[in-house]
């Protein structure tokens, strides 16, 4: 299961989602997941052998690194990238039972194109919008909680090219160099601003459906 | 997600572009993505464990690294390729847009079966109209993010040649010392190739941007000296209902001949098709 599994698998979602649904799918893929894959993974691939600390002292090096690095951000940038996309399988597994329901009823006697069941758009109306609108929920929430798991565990989302560690065993302070730290910066940054772009197009899609329903509602009192 | 899976979502765009257009799409993939992906990864892969300095002092090699690569030529590359070719897919999202509201009104007109489905599918959009002014663009977005990180490098790396030496004096580095990059003349190689490849992609989006408005106003000027047989303006003025009408018209004659015979056939647009000034 890697990256390409998942988007063979939330590339199904794509065809039930709103068109801003979809372009949020769009930059999720190309400038998250694809950044993290083939830029932000060499970045970081060196991260703990070229985290060079100002002493011999056996230990001194990786006690500092895991100091301060408790988790590295390509592991938490991965984890927001699952936590955020998976939301979608909610609305997929909704869809998926309302398939299964109206096979049901064909088995049952009633006249139901099968063919046209497979392929047949569903709206997103009823309690599909009230699936599909927690989803979009929960997106926020996740990429809320990671943006602020960062802030707390980097101190504000720059990478210092020097840390001074106390840790036992390292004697007194000593000075340990972060590997790339300017490069790592940039793409903390970048992937940062991607974050907030998604979140807004999330909170306008939630906007959007929020509207649409309410004009449909007051389409019906008329 | 990778280039490969960047590749798959582009190639569908292909369709819908100009003949130049397509160059371009080889000449990003061929030239510059698959001779970074096996080659330049290559030679930029010990750029920082063969970065050597003349000093045993820890952390000086680091930070001297830092200071002469902020970023590496690399990412900015692999971030530049994403951005020039991601504005294709405005153009893509326009076009499925257009598929869409074709195949509502096939449905409106009681032509919903699969077969009138899958003609909308594979006739190739016509680059006119409001997809005209999407195309270009994305063309301009394009030029745009070139030129941006040409710039860039030439801020970050000015002269875009790899020196072999350079004097570092940051701290924790003890007075003035040398650092040696590794493979300087093989990076400025392939510096000067990625930069003259990146040069022809832009020449050829001018040339696409210049072909586009050629075309554009020799329609124009047709359309002004023959109006009957003019095809419809290639201005937005989506406002007005005869030009929404001309625009369905429009599509719909532009389909391939069987499914204009069809939809003859079944009589119910023929008195549309009668009344329509832009066929």
């Amino acid at each position: 299961m890697d990256w390409g599994t998942l988007q063979a698998v939330l590339g199904g979602v794509n065809k039930h989602s709103t068109s801003i649904g979809k372009i949020w799918l769009t930059v999720l893929f190309i400038f998250r997941i694809m950044i993290l894959v083939v830029a932000a993974e060499r970045v970081w691939g060196d991260e703990q052998q070229d985290f060079v600390c100002n002493t011999l002292q056996p230990g001194c090096r990786n006690v500092c690194y895991d100091h301060f690095f408790p988790i590295s951000h390509i592991r938490l940038w991965a984890l927001q990238l699952i936590f955020v996309s998976t939301p979608a399988l909610l609305v997929a597994m909704h869809v998926a039972y309302t398939r299964h329901e109206k096979k049901r009823r064909f088995r049952n006697g009633e006249k139901i194109d099968i063919e046209e069941l497979k392929n047949e758009k569903i709206h997103i109306r009823g309690p599909l919008w009230w699936t599909y609108t927690s989803s979009i929920f929960f997106r926020i929430i996740f990429e809320a909680v990671f943006m602020y798991v960062f802030y707390y565990m980097y101190d504000g989302y720059q990478m210092p090219r020097l840390v001074k560690c106390e840790a036992w065993p390292c004697p007194n302070t000593v000075d340990c160099f972060v590997s790339r730290p300017t490069e790592k910066t940039t793409f903390t940054i970048f992937m940062l601003a991607v974050s907030g772009i998604c979140m807004m197009l999330n909170l306008a899609e939630l906007c959007y459906l929020v509207i649409k329903i309410c004009m449909k509602e007051s389409r019906k009192a008329t | 997600m990778n280039w490969a899976g960047l590749y798959t979502v582009l190639s569908g765009v292909n369709r819908h572009s100009t003949a130049i257009g397509r160059i371009w799409l080889s000449v990003i993939f061929i030239f510059r993505i698959m001779v970074l992906v096996v080659a330049a990864e290559s030679v930029w892969g010990d750029e920082k464990s063969a970065f050597t300095c003349n000093t045993q002092q820890p952390g000086c090699n680091s930070v001297c690294y830092d200071h002469f690569f902020p970023i590496s030529h690399i990412r900015l590359w692999a971030l530049q390729l994403i951005l020039v070719t991601t504005p294709a897919l405005l153009v893509a999202m326009h076009v499925a847009y257009q598929q869409h509201q074709e195949k509502k009104l096939l449905v409106l007109t009681g032509h919903g079966d699969a077969k009138h489905m899958e003609e909308v599918k594979k006739h190739k959009m016509r680059i006119a109209g409001s997809l005209w002014w999407t195309y270009v663009c994305s063309v301009v977005f394009r030029l745009l993010f070139e030129a941006v990180f040409m710039y860039i490098f030439y801020m970050l790396y000015p002269g875009y040649q790899m020196m072999r030496l350079v004097k570092c004096e940051a701290y924790p580095c003890p007075n003035t010392v040398d650092c040696f990059i590794s493979r300087p003349t093989e990076k400025t190689i392939f510096t000067v190739f990625m930069l003259v490849t990146s040069s022809i992609c832009i020449i050829l989006n001018m040339a696409e941007l210049v072909y586009l408005v050629v075309r554009a106003c020799a329609r124009r000027s047709q359309h002004h000296s023959n109006p009957s047989s003019a095809k419809g303006s290639f201005y937005g003025h989506k406002h007005s209902s005869e030009y929404k009408q001309n625009e369905i018209n429009q599509l719909l004659t532009e389909q391939d001949g069987s499914l204009k015979d069809m939809l003859r056939r079944n009589s119910g647009l023929q008195e549309k098709g009668d009344r329509c000034s832009a066929c």
